[in-house]
């Protein structure tokens, strides 16, 4: 049995709903309190991973470099992590993130696609840093071929592979059945886990199904800090964690008072399910869409809903936010005698 | 007017849909060998049944031919590495010229529409990639009108159009268009991104550009958008734009932190465009490959036309 292994994604995931504004200082100050609280890894990356800011996915306040300094010094318990998504960074920016003390990295690549993960698994092994492959829009594939797409990433050398659920729009029984498929077929000494998007209200029952098919590392945020409804909220996740009587570090306390008093008067845009949020997972789209598709929807006068559906069933993977305007576009043609 | 001959290296999807579009469309180019290093290839197969030279040797193995004296320009549409090799071979003969498919960019980068006549007299040139070749002709366009801070380029392309040598290496696609972004479009600063969608039936290929530059004049801008789209259709019927161009100003007081520049504001502006193959050899959806090889062609074509003025 691998250790249950708790990461925060409110630095990396979190981004998105503050459209990657975090200050050095903040960034500094969260990652402190969360290693104190003793969750098991950290993530800081702009929204999208390395080298994420973009005008497609939205520029960040500073660079991925300026936020990582200076933080793997202050660590006592947690391991400092990053995300890098192949097509957007490469294995130049992994180094320069190594350098900077990163020494954990999750490689993501659309849940069909691992193949594209090869040589930025390889190089991260090659650094000696814990690698993971996140299979993201595991909605997308089904449990099969999906635990194929994992003993890529697992033979490429990953030490964990996640089921990546960026669309918030897996049911409990199709979690299930994904973990079960991987356990199937990875090695044993191959850790799984689960990352979750809270758009149909199931962040947290979805992490606790997929940790009972034998997933260890749960992924969840503060106050669900993260984009589309948020993430898996750490701090209910911790409670129940505690009320199963699961061995974790984590401390309830602290978590929900920096979810409480530190995180929700960031949200602008409040992080929970309401009808944008969840369309996103009933239609299937990449929850980081939801700011962007806001934005066009009042730019050209349409409903947000019908531009997240009409993504949904185009078929649109992450990181085509630019597809957004073009649905948009569109659609005004479409309005217009 | 006498024709070029040509050889193509590398007798696979690139190779072959090459073949077809040179026999079908070329003005100045004679296909001639095709040049494999597998003898039971199906290209080069195709090859030999439609009447060509063919060797299964590679470029050593056509060097030794009586053909070898004919050819004027070769194709390589092999890897990076295979071309350094033949590099090496086609260097030793100065009168013959050499269009780089493969992500090697020995030579100088070339996008017909944008710099042919600074790199014309090279004897090596490189095209780039599929979404170089798609995009940094409209950052040109707009560059030519007002200074380009910075490019970004988005390829959304069918999964089942990436090719293994695309997937094993997709940094050099990011590296490599980034490059040419700066050096061929004239962004200060170049970036470039990839997607890989798996939809059924697939999709075709899509581009966005958006760029950052000085506020400028919209409508000269618009029209110099345009006149390129219409300059790049002449060689790739099926690159369109699928929207009207978009223009959002961003002012001072809203600059955006852009990493190697900095804060920046100006004129923001965003094409949307779609690249439909013409479904030679390749199928339609897969406009990444067909943009290339029809780049290639036209390469050629212009430079056949030069010799023989």
């Amino acid at each position: 049995m691998h250790k249950l292994y708790i990461q925060d994604v409110t630095l990396r995931d979190g981004m998105h709903p503050i459209k990657h504004q975090y200050t050095k200082q903040q960034i500094l100050d969260l990652a402190i309190a969360l290693d104190k609280a003793k969750v098991d890894a950290i993530e800081i990356a702009h929204g999208d991973g390395l080298t994420g800011g973009s005008f497609n996915y939205g520029f960040g306040a500073h660079t991925d470099w300026e936020w990582l300094e200076g933080i793997a010094q202050h660590l006592r318990h947690a391991r400092l992590t990053t995300l890098l998504i192949p097509g957007i960074g490469t294995i130049k920016d992994l180094k320069r993130a190594k350098d900077l003390g990163v020494e954990s990295v999750r490689i993501a690549t659309h849940s069909t696609e691992a193949d594209i993960s090869a040589q930025h698994i390889e190089a991260a092994r090659n650094m000696d840093m814990d690698v993971s492959g996140f299979l993201m829009m595991a909605h997308m594939n089904d449990a099969t071929s999906l635990a194929k797409q994992a003993k890529l990433m697992e033979d490429y050398g990953a030490h964990c592979v996640y089921v990546t659920d960026s669309a918030g729009a897996l049911l409990m029984d199709e979690v299930a059945d994904r973990i079960k498929a991987f356990k199937d077929v990875l090695e044993p000494s191959t850790e799984i886990g689960i990352h979750c998007h809270h758009n149909l209200s199931l962040g947290v029952s979805n992490t606790i199904v997929a940790l009972q098919e034998g997933a260890n590392r749960l992924d969840a945020s503060l106050a669900g800090m993260g984009a589309g409804a948020g993430n898996c909220p750490l701090e209910v996740l911790v409670a129940y964690l505690n009320k199963m009587g699961a061995e974790h570090n984590s401390d309830l306390f602290q978590l929900m008072d920096l979810a409480d008093d530190v995180i929700r008067p960031l949200q602008e845009r409040p992080v929970q399910v309401d009808r944008e949020t969840l369309s996103l997972g009933y239609s299937g789209v990449y929850s980081s869409f939801l700011l962007h598709a806001e934005r066009a929807a009042k730019k050209y006068g349409l409903d947000t809903r019908t531009i997240l559906q009409e993504l949904g069933s185009r078929k649109m993977v992450g990181g085509q936010e630019d597809m957004i305007v073009d649905v948009a576009l569109d659609m005004l043609k479409k309005k217009k005698p | 007017m006498k024709k070029a001959k040509i050889a193509i290296i590398g007798p696979g999807n690139i190779g072959t849909d090459l073949m077809i579009k040179i026999i079908r469309n070329a003005s100045n180019l004679e296909m001639a060998a095709m040049v494999g290093i597998d003898p039971n290839s199906d290209g080069l197969a195709r090859a030999k049944r439609m009447g060509f030279v063919t060797t299964a040797d590679g470029l050593s193995g056509l060097e030794q031919m009586d053909i070898w004296g004919d050819i004027d320009i070769i194709f390589d549409a092999t890897s990076a590495k295979a071309h350094h090799q033949n590099w090496s071979i086609v260097q030793k003969y100065p009168d013959k010229k050499i269009i780089d498919l493969t992500p090697a960019a020995i030579g100088p980068f070339l996008v017909p529409p944008v710099n042919f006549n600074t790199t014309k007299d090279m004897q090596n040139v490189n095209m780039v990639t599929c979404g170089g070749q798609a995009t940094i002709p409209i950052v040109a366009a707009v560059n030519r009108i007002t200074k380009v801070h910075y490019g970004e380029i988005i390829a959304s392309i069918a999964s089942k159009s990436a090719g293994p040598g695309t997937r094993v290496n997709i940094d050099e696609f990011t590296e490599t268009t980034a490059r040419a972004i700066e050096d061929v479009g004239g962004a200060e600063k170049g970036k470039a991104l990839i997607i890989l969608n798996p939809a059924d039936p697939p999709i075709v290929m899509r581009d966005t550009i958006f760029t950052l530059s000085e506020n400028g004049d919209q409508i000269a801008i618009k029209e110099s958008i345009n006149e390129m789209v219409a300059e790049v259709q002449k060689y790739v019927p099926g690159y369109t734009l699928h929207q009207e161009v978009q223009f959002e100003e961003i002012p001072e007081d809203k600059a955006v932190f852009i990493e190697g520049l900095g804060h920046r504001y100006g004129l923001k502006t965003t094409v949307l465009l779609q690249v439909v193959g013409a479904g030679h050899y390749l199928p339609a959806y897969a406009g990444n490959l067909d943009i290339m090889t029809s780049a290639a062609m036209a390469t050629g074509d212009k430079l056949a036309q030069l010799s023989n003025l």
